[in-house]
């Protein structure tokens, strides 16, 4: 199969096919009819945008996500590789402005690296990629607990902290845009463009059937792994924000591959892969996000939060199973 | 084939979701329900009247001992006799630690292994065997110190039922034991040292928040994690100040001590209600972030309780808060070195050995305030006057 009829394939019937965008935008609204029901500001733009910006972290991730799932594997390391990012940008920055920058482009290329060591042991070594990155996991929170005598050390500056923590300010109509908003924009464009490149589409057929794809001339191994890569650079820069956001912790990135997850099979991503686009992962994301709000103003406790997100992925792992046998 | 996967990897995701929030609890069967939305929801498990009442007089009573060293005065000592443990110095002194994993515990450590230092001459060896928060593992330590040849033995418990046994069978060797921070079921120690407590914590932050904030404002509890024993006596004693005060407690929430999650919290309550009057904390890690959080949304930050980690401090000093600092002073960890050289000199100590508890307010807290020393240094160090300072806490 050539890209080309790949293409004609895909292009029917957009919004209608499994994995499309309708159930997640229907769901979304109904979730925001909910919220303005009890909330009515809540979608002024100054509470809007303080949602988004802090909402940004987790779109990332399940942006990041979305390129390793519709491929037909797993990143569990994401919320580990967060946490370890937040540690080290904090012992390497030490509170000297100076190193903002320098520090930042060790996280980026360091996230990439841990990606594409995922995707190389993954897709060299033939290890399940559940085992592979819950090894990751493993290795990076041991590590980071090692290398840190177990608790945190150093700070970070202000610098580092604005962009996830500041706005910019008095912006007409909307009042203040938070960089996280900002930075969230240009990644979803850069996702976006690359999904509706041949490697989009590359992915989804890697992750549809990888034999078919490997006799049409793909590199299954190469696909694969530069999704890894991808989600490990979503997973530094989500760290960048969240680090901005709250400061140093050996809780930052705690559960957030759960949330990831969850977000990109709430929006319509298949399990096992071959379904669904990164537009819906991140409305999945943000849907999750609007659901744990609704929640809050419905003052349910947020100690329910990891039985919703158990109970999104059974539902979603059923659902998705009872189309691929009706397909 | 496909569907087998994502089922198994769905289902190892939700056993991993489980990982993740189970953490560590002393006595999980205990947990006390707390209802978000009004009211402080019933009484913890762990509540013990006397015991609030005792701490709470503690806290008013005069300390005995050298009034500029905290760490070795005792409140109410009932003293005893070790003259049967006497022994020639140098001594080797052998210390079983729960764990190193939080910055407390880092400083509490260095703290002790500079009082060693100060203790050098009549010390020959300081064995120090960390259990890495394991109770499996600090039982096999004690049970391998046991064989070390040492002169006196410290032990900080990881969790108290678990580690009884162990500590028992330590005291069987006819070994000194001393105990400290967490306590053991058992009377066998020849010292149990520990600062005032948790209800003494509990109830002085929360005292200050519910007279200082507006009368009928609206209160959030940030708490750690249910069902830890040190825990649930700082907010069951909130609990009751809170009660007493008539306070609208309109939420208690756990952090799991990440400041994202406080952050989002306390965000969650300034958009649900608009303003929130008064924050109190049963532990100060995310102190900071809870501060943040009314920052960022321009609100004006309203009476508080942290602790005395230095990151509070300055944030107190510099956004001139309403403030109060409650501490579980990390100098605690000097007295269990202390203890062990009196207690091989034969001379009195007391049991159980009660540490003062100070509280940071604004009055002293220029004196705690040190802004040289890094944002997670807990000022009640009582380190300034030992070797090594401040480069050894940095």
């Amino acid at each position: 199969m050539s890209t080309q009829t790949l293409r004609r394939q895909l292009r029917p019937a957009q919004w209608a096919r499994p994995g499309g965008l309708a159930p997640i935008l229907a769901i979304l609204v109904v979730l925001l009819v909910l919220i303005t029901a009890r909330q009515p500001d809540f979608l002024s733009p100054p509470s809007l945008m303080s949602f988004l910006g802090r909402s940004a972290p987790i779109i990332l991730l399940a942006a990041g996500q979305y390129f390793v799932i519709v491929c037909g594997e797993f990143d569990l390391s994401v919320g580990a590789l967060v946490t370890a990012q937040v540690v080290v940008a904090a012992r390497l920055i030490d509170s000297d402005p100076t190193r903002t920058w320098p520090v930042v482009l060790v996280l980026l290329v360091g996230g990439a690296l841990v990606g594409l060591v995922n995707g190389l042991v993954t897709t060299r070594l033939g290890v399940p990629s559940f085992v592979t990155t819950l090894g990751m996991f493993l290795v990076l929170v041991g590590a980071v607990y090692l290398w840190s005598d177990g608790a945190p050390k150093g700070g970070l500056t202000e610098e580092f902290r604005q962009y996830g923590r500041r706005a910019v300010e008095d912006v007409p109509l909307l009042g203040r845009i938070p960089y996280a908003v900002v930075i969230l924009v240009l990644v979803a464009t850069v996702a976006v463009l690359l999904t509706r490149a041949d490697f989009g589409r590359i992915l989804i057929a890697v992750g549809d059937n990888p034999r078919t794809a490997r006799l049409s001339g793909v590199r299954v191994w190469r696909t694969r792994t530069a999704a890894f890569v991808l989600s490990g650079l979503a997973a530094a820069i989500a760290a960048i924000l969240i680090g901005g956001y709250s400061g140093v912790s050996f809780q930052a990135g705690a559960g957030l591959e759960f949330g990831a997850i969850t977000a990109v099979v709430l929006g319509g991503v298949a399990l096992g892969g071959g379904r669904g686009s990164v537009v819906g992962a991140m409305l999945g994301a943000t849907t999750l996000e609007l659901l744990f709000a609704l929640m809050n103003f419905y003052g349910i406790s947020g100690a329910l939060r990891p039985a919703v997100q158990g109970v999104i992925i059974l539902v979603a792992v059923a659902v998705a199973a009872r189309r691929s046998t009706s397909r | 084939m496909k569907r087998c996967l994502a089922a198994l990897g769905a289902v190892t995701l939700l056993t991993l979701a489980g990982c993740a929030t189970d953490q560590p609890v002393a006595n999980p069967s205990g947990a006390s329900s707390a209802p978000a939305g009004a009211g402080t929801g019933e009484q913890s498990a762990f509540f013990e009247q006397s015991a609030y009442d005792a701490e709470l007089a503690l806290l008013q009573a005069t300390p005995t001992g050298p009034a500029d060293r905290p760490w070795e005065q005792a409140l109410d000592p009932a003293m005893v006799d070790t003259a049967s443990f006497r022994k020639a110095g140098p001594h080797r002194i052998c210390f079983s630690n729960a764990a190193l994993n939080n910055p407390w515990r880092q400083v509490g450590f260095k703290t002790m292994q500079a009082e060693v230092a100060a203790q050098g001459d009549r010390i020959a060896e300081f064995v120090h065997v960390e259990a890495e928060g394991k109770d499996q593992k600090q039982i096999a330590d004690i049970n391998d110190l046991l064989g070390r040849d040492c002169d006196a033995l410290i032990v900080s418990p990881n969790t108290t039922a678990t580690l009884t046994p162990a500590v028992e069978a330590a005291c069987r060797t006819g070994l000194p034991v001393i105990v400290f921070d967490r306590g053991v079921d058992t009377d066998c120690p020849v010292t149990f040292i520990n600062p005032i407590g948790g209800y003494g914590f509990g109830h002085v932050g929360a005292e200050f928040v519910s007279q200082r904030m507006k009368p009928g404002g609206k209160l959030l509890a940030l708490r750690i994690l249910p069902g830890v024993d040190v825990l649930e006596t700082r907010w069951s004693a909130a609990k009751v100040a809170f009660d007493k005060a008539g306070v609208d407690v309109v939420g208690v929430e756990f952090t799991d001590g990440d400041p994202a999650k406080t952050k989002k919290i306390v965000d969650d309550y300034l958009q649900r209600y608009g303003t929130i009057d008064g924050v109190w904390m049963d532990a100060g890690a995310v102190a900071v972030a809870a501060v943040e959080a009314f920052q960022d949304a321009g609100k004006p930050v309203p009476p508080i309780n942290g602790e005395d980690q230095l990151d509070f401090l300055k944030v107190w000093k510099e956004a001139g808060l309403t403030a109060i600092a409650p501490t579980y002073p990390t100098y605690q960890w000097r007295t269990p070195i202390i203890a062990a050289l009196r207690i091989l000199d034969g001379a009195q100590v007391a049991d159980p050995w009660k540490l003062p508890q100070p509280t940071v307010t604004q009055e002293n807290l220029d004196r705690y305030l040190d802004p040289e020393m890094p944002p997670l240094h807990y000022a009640m160090c009582g380190c300034t006057d030992l070797p090594g300072y401040p480069q050894r806490w940095k």
